[in-house]
């Protein structure tokens, strides 16, 4: 393996247009108009000396290293801002270009420090290659004049520094954090001489800088620099993988020392980033070698009982042992298990066969429960299949987007800088959204409109919106007429134009203005390519499934399905939730989403496996946990996920655990569940395992093994190790035999190997026989359930309510540098900028309950009541309230209720009725968790600080 | 709702009512019946049909005719 250096060929490459050709150093070069000079030499593998000039960015032109002579011309144009003509004849190595580019060197080399032995970018430098490729012998002018060389060095940042001595003004970090990030972050302060990069006259930390890396990685020289390449030294291999944190399944190169991840660099050639990234895939990877992993399989007799630590095959035994008890004792479905969306797809894959094929029941479930299962339920019924309609690369494509109940900037950062590059170049963006999120208004974009609806009335106002389309004539009546069931569309109609659909009476739910509503009806209806983004406010409410109903009526409605630039986008919250849902890993469905009572497709199974599989449903997570508390389910394997802490109702879900009599927990650490079980398979992180991850816009994407799994297994081999254990015999020796598998018995995945996938990078299903190289677009030509489905969108008012108990509503969320219960991303220097889960209270609420900025308040909801630190926010509307739950010593979901979606159980968590006041100690159950926080993480032969 | 699990089995089965409510009433029935027997268990189902058999009466006029529905399918 080696290192793995991606072309940079100074300016973008233009896709399209009127293909021109023109002579480059006696060759002839077609490329389309629109190219640079410096593009089209490096097409023929001509490198043009450059330093401000980087593919990622477009063409600057202050360097004057990238001088050519062009016949005809005068002078000697820059070859990154001068596009190409057809029949151009360009020089790019004269004797005049050779002169004219050592003096432009020896300038910079004048005023930068000569200690590249001992730079941190030694080796990895663009100024040392450039003094190198221009013959740089000697500076004439020396080094006593005024120079920067004293200047001094930023290290607030925890992944990088500024070291402006060796900074060169080349403005790439600039271009980068507006072109690349769109944060706008970072200027050139100053004029002439005295002109330096500036984070807005603060230092980086405090500066409204995200750490995404794009400025580090634009950098030519040293001084944005990874500080772990400062410490380590540069790489010497690199690997490809995809991220393990967001649903935007970035892909990267794991930049490595032999098993040292050195850094994590994005891969310009990963479609769904295409050389981008976020703070926590670039710089967040360090809790894969965290002290706090456990690397010992470990088992107890009871949960109170410290653990003890024995090897893989009594652990398994054990484990395998009390299954087999348990299913003797109370029943074949007194068991079951909780995939991981966390986990790759072959994991997950067998972790579904286990329960079918070896539990004996279809009791599994996964974490998409309580994210986006109404999506799948949703799109399904409407459209035909469980999944997004879009590729990522579609945004450059819509003329409007639609926002809906998602936070892109900070919960899918990447793909939020793609959308808005695309509104700085015009699109027109609505935003609904209880909160003023970020995109409301920041800098260069600002929505058109701004609907702040109440938490729990996402129906009224969707309806409200088709209300618009239907009343006011904006159907697309020729799409509806080619494309749906028009029976079914009319039924619909009649029923959404109601007058109770109205935006006048649904404001009295949603709280929204009927002029802005119709506005942005009108504005999404005609205003050319319109594409809904939707996230977890979408989903996590009551009528979660119904309000995804309601979005794809509107996009059916108004034609907007089946080409670039539109459709309806679910942003996926974990990194594998797509994946873990296509996979099998809901208790109705097999992967490819096929009813266990189909019997063909279960025969497909059963032939397969050789043995019967249930035709009936299993348990659903939240069911798992009450027919727990009930006394028939006995025993539960979760595989990397922590239901005690992300699950809604803490207090029911600890009271399941409690009462089950063997939890086996596989994680990369003892976390908030591992308190309550019995087993415990030490996980594998994804730096140490083969697989794939399925992202949102359902691209499949390899992950790479760069390290040898610290407990000696990855989550696969474990899950297999346990099969065997209870007598399922499963021999596969690497996932890729899984995935061949996965591909045999689900259509939608026929044409997917990792042959196929190292052949194309990615593969976005479905990939079969009838697209052989996947499906960036669905529901084309027609929907994959034939016609477009509309379906009747009743709202009903959540149970839910306010009053004088509970007179504010709670919604929760994620922000940037957290992600999910935090077990990852507290384990790194992004604990830096959020070290606690904070209460966010509009002004008024505060007012009206003496509460400052800073106060310790008591939250309380009719389950439970926590304590954390209040942050005044307008981004708030009066009477709600927010919070994250990255902290499990916060314990959010000990206030959230047990309230779900009526079609799919996936909670209420964006709707919770609470009080909120001023306290001065945290509250019981929090102490009582923190004191049980220790005593049931005990470990034999000395407690280990595995607590957070 | 308390926390018991039938009250959480009557409200789940409400909320479906709910949904199918706005539907022609043959058409709100069999699909709160055609989901309730697809995505609950035959354990959750069985409960539901005890539950409207011992005479209580929580469940919304959609949610007890598809009960009904399911007892009337699983007795052919």
């Amino acid at each position: 393996m080696a290192l793995i250096r991606e072309l940079d060929t100074g300016t973008p490459i233009r896709i399209g247009g009127d293909m021109l050709t023109l002579t480059i150093d006696g060759q002839e070069v077609r490329v389309p108009a629109g190219t640079s000079v410096m593009a089209a030499a490096a097409s023929l593998g001509t490198q043009i000396p450059k330093l401000c000039a980087t593919d990622m960015l477009e063409a600057f032109g202050s360097c004057r290293l990238c001088l050519v002579e062009i016949e005809g011309r005068k002078g000697t144009p820059a070859s990154c801002t001068t596009p190409v003509e057809a029949g151009m004849t360009v020089k790019t190595q004269t004797p005049r270009l050779a002169k004219l580019r050592r003096g432009v060197m020896e300038l910079y080399i004048s005023d930068h420090p000569l200690d590249c032995l001992t730079c941190s970018a030694n080796g990895d430098c663009e100024l040392q290659t450039q003094a190198g490729v221009v013959g740089l012998r000697d500076v004439r002018y020396g080094y006593d004049g005024e120079n920067h060389l004293k200047a001094p060095t930023d290290s607030s940042n925890p992944y990088f520094t500024f070291e402006s001595s060796k900074c060169i003004v080349c403005s790439r970090c600039v271009r980068a954090c507006e072109e690349v990030q769109g944060t706008f972050a970072l200027t050139i302060e100053g004029r002439g001489f005295g002109s330096k990069v500036s984070p807005g006259g603060v230092d980086f930390f405090g500066s409204e800088c995200v750490s995404c890396g794009a400025c580090v990685q634009a950098c030519p020289t040293a001084t944005l620099n990874e500080k772990s390449v400062i410490a380590l030294g540069t790489p010497e291999h690199s690997v490809v993988t995809t991220c393990a944190y967001c649903g935007v399944g970035c892909s990267f190169k794991a930049e490595m020392k032999g098993e040292e991840v050195v850094r994590m660099v994005p891969y310009k050639a990963g479609k769904a980033n295409e050389g981008h990234s976020c703070i926590k895939g670039r710089f967040a990877y360090g809790y894969a070698t965290h002290k706090d992993r456990i690397t010992k399989p470990m088992i107890r007799a009871k949960i109170t009982d410290p653990w003890r630590e024995v090897s893989w095959d009594e652990a398994l035994n054990h484990a395998a042992s009390e299954f087999k008890r348990l299913q003797k004792d109370y029943g074949r479905d007194s068991i079951g298990a909780i995939t991981s969306s966390r986990c790759t797809n072959e994991e997950v894959f067998i972790m579904q066969k286990l329960v079918r094929a070896g539990f004996g029941n279809n009791n599994v479930d996964t974490c998409a429960r309580v994210c986006h299962s109404p999506t799948g339920y949703g799109l399904s019924k409407t459209f035909g299949t469980s999944a997004g309609t879009q590729d990522f690369k579609s945004v450059d494509k819509a003329d409007v987007i639609m926002v809906i109940g998602a936070n892109p900037t900070d919960a899918h950062p990447v793909f939020a800088s793609r959308m808005k590059r695309r509104l700085r170049a015009g699109a027109r963006l609505i935003i609904v959204d209880p909160r003023r999120i970020d995109l409301v208004k920041s800098p260069h974009v600002e929505a058109d409109y701004h609907l702040p609806l109440r938490p729990g009335a996402n129906v009224a106002m969707i309806n409200a919106l088709a209300h618009v389309v239907v009343t006011e004539g904006l159907v697309d009546e020729a799409f509806v007429r080619e494309r749906c069931d028009l029976a079914n569309f009319e039924s619909w109609a009649r029923f959404i134009a109601e007058e109770r659909n109205s935006p006048e009476a649904t404001a009295k739910i949603s709280g929204v203005d009927p002029n802005e509503l119709r506005a942005a009806a009108r504005l999404y209806a005609t205003g050319g390519n319109g594409a809904i983004y939707y996230g977890l406010g979408v989903t996590e409410h009551s009528q979660g499934s119904t309000m995804v109903m309601g979005m794809a009526n509107l996009a059916m409605a108004t034609g907007n399905i089946g080409r670039d630039g539109v459709g309806v986008n679910p942003l996926r919250g974990q990194n594998n939730v797509q994946g873990s849902c296509d996979m099998g890993s809901f208790p109705h469905e097999f992967s490819g989403y096929r009813h266990v009572s189909d019997d063909a497709t279960r025969e497909t199974f059963e032939h397969l496996w050789g043995v019967k599989v249930s035709n009936e449903p299993g348990l659903r997570i939240p069911n798992m946990m009450d027919e727990a508390v009930e006394g028939s389910f006995k025993g539960l394997y979760i595989q990397g996920e922590d239901i005690a802490q992300s699950d809604p109702d803490t207090q029911h879900i600890t009271a399941g655990l409690k009462a089950m009599e063997c939890v086996i927990v596989q994680d990369l650490f003892l976390n908030e569940t591992a308190r309550y079980a019995h087993v415990f398979f030490p996980g594998s992180s994804f730096l140490e395992k083969d697989g794939t991850f399925t992202n949102a816009e359902r691209r499949i994407s390899r992950v790479r093994k760069v390290m040898a799994p610290l407990a000696g297994m990855a989550d696969w081999e474990t899950t297999i190790a346990f099969a065997r254990a209870l007598g399922v015999e499963m021999n596969y020796t690497h996932p890729s035999e899984i995935m061949d598998e996965v591909a045999a018995l689900t259509p939608t995945f026929a044409g997917v190997s990792y042959k196929r996938l190292d052949e194309l990078n990615s593969i976005q299903w479905p990939c079969n026989d009838k697209a052989p190289t996947g499906t960036p677009i669905m529901h084309v030509d027609h929907f994959v359930r034939g016609k477009g489905q509309f379906m009747l969108t009743e709202f009903v008012a959540t149970d839910e309510r306010t009053g004088p108990r509970f007179p504010l509503l709670l919604t929760t969320g994620r922000i940037l540098s957290q992600y999910n219960v935090g077990a990852q991303t507290r384990r790194t220097s992004n604990n830096t900028w959020h070290d606690e889960d904070l209460l966010e209270v509009h002004p008024f609420d505060a007012e009206s309950r003496g509460i400052r900025d800073g106060d310790l308040v008591s939250m309380q909801s009719r389950v439970g009541e926590i304590a954390l630190h209040a942050k005044i926010s307008e981004r708030m509307q009066p009477g709600v309230v927010y919070t994250t739950f990255h902290h499990a010593n916060t314990g959010a979901n000990v206030v959230t209720t047990e309230y779900s979606d009526w079609a799919t159980n996936c909670p209420e968590y964006k709707v919770t009725a609470v009080q909120v006041r001023r306290t001065n100690h945290y509250s019981d159950w929090q102490e009582r968790d923190w004191e049980e926080g220790f005593s049931l993480r005990r470990i034999a032969q000395g407690l280990v600080d595995a607590a957070e | 709702m308390s926390g018991g699990k039938i009250d959480k089995l009557v409200h789940m089965a409400n909320q479906i009512g709910d949904y199918f409510k706005v539907m022609p009433e043959h058409e709100a029935v069999n699909g709160a019946a055609d989901h309730l027997r697809l995505y609950w268990t035959p354990k959750m189902v069985g409960e539901i049909i005890g539950y409207v058999d011992a005479g209580h009466s929580g469940l919304n006029a959609v949610a007890a005719r598809a009960v009904a529905e399911l007892k009337r399918r699983s007795s052919m």
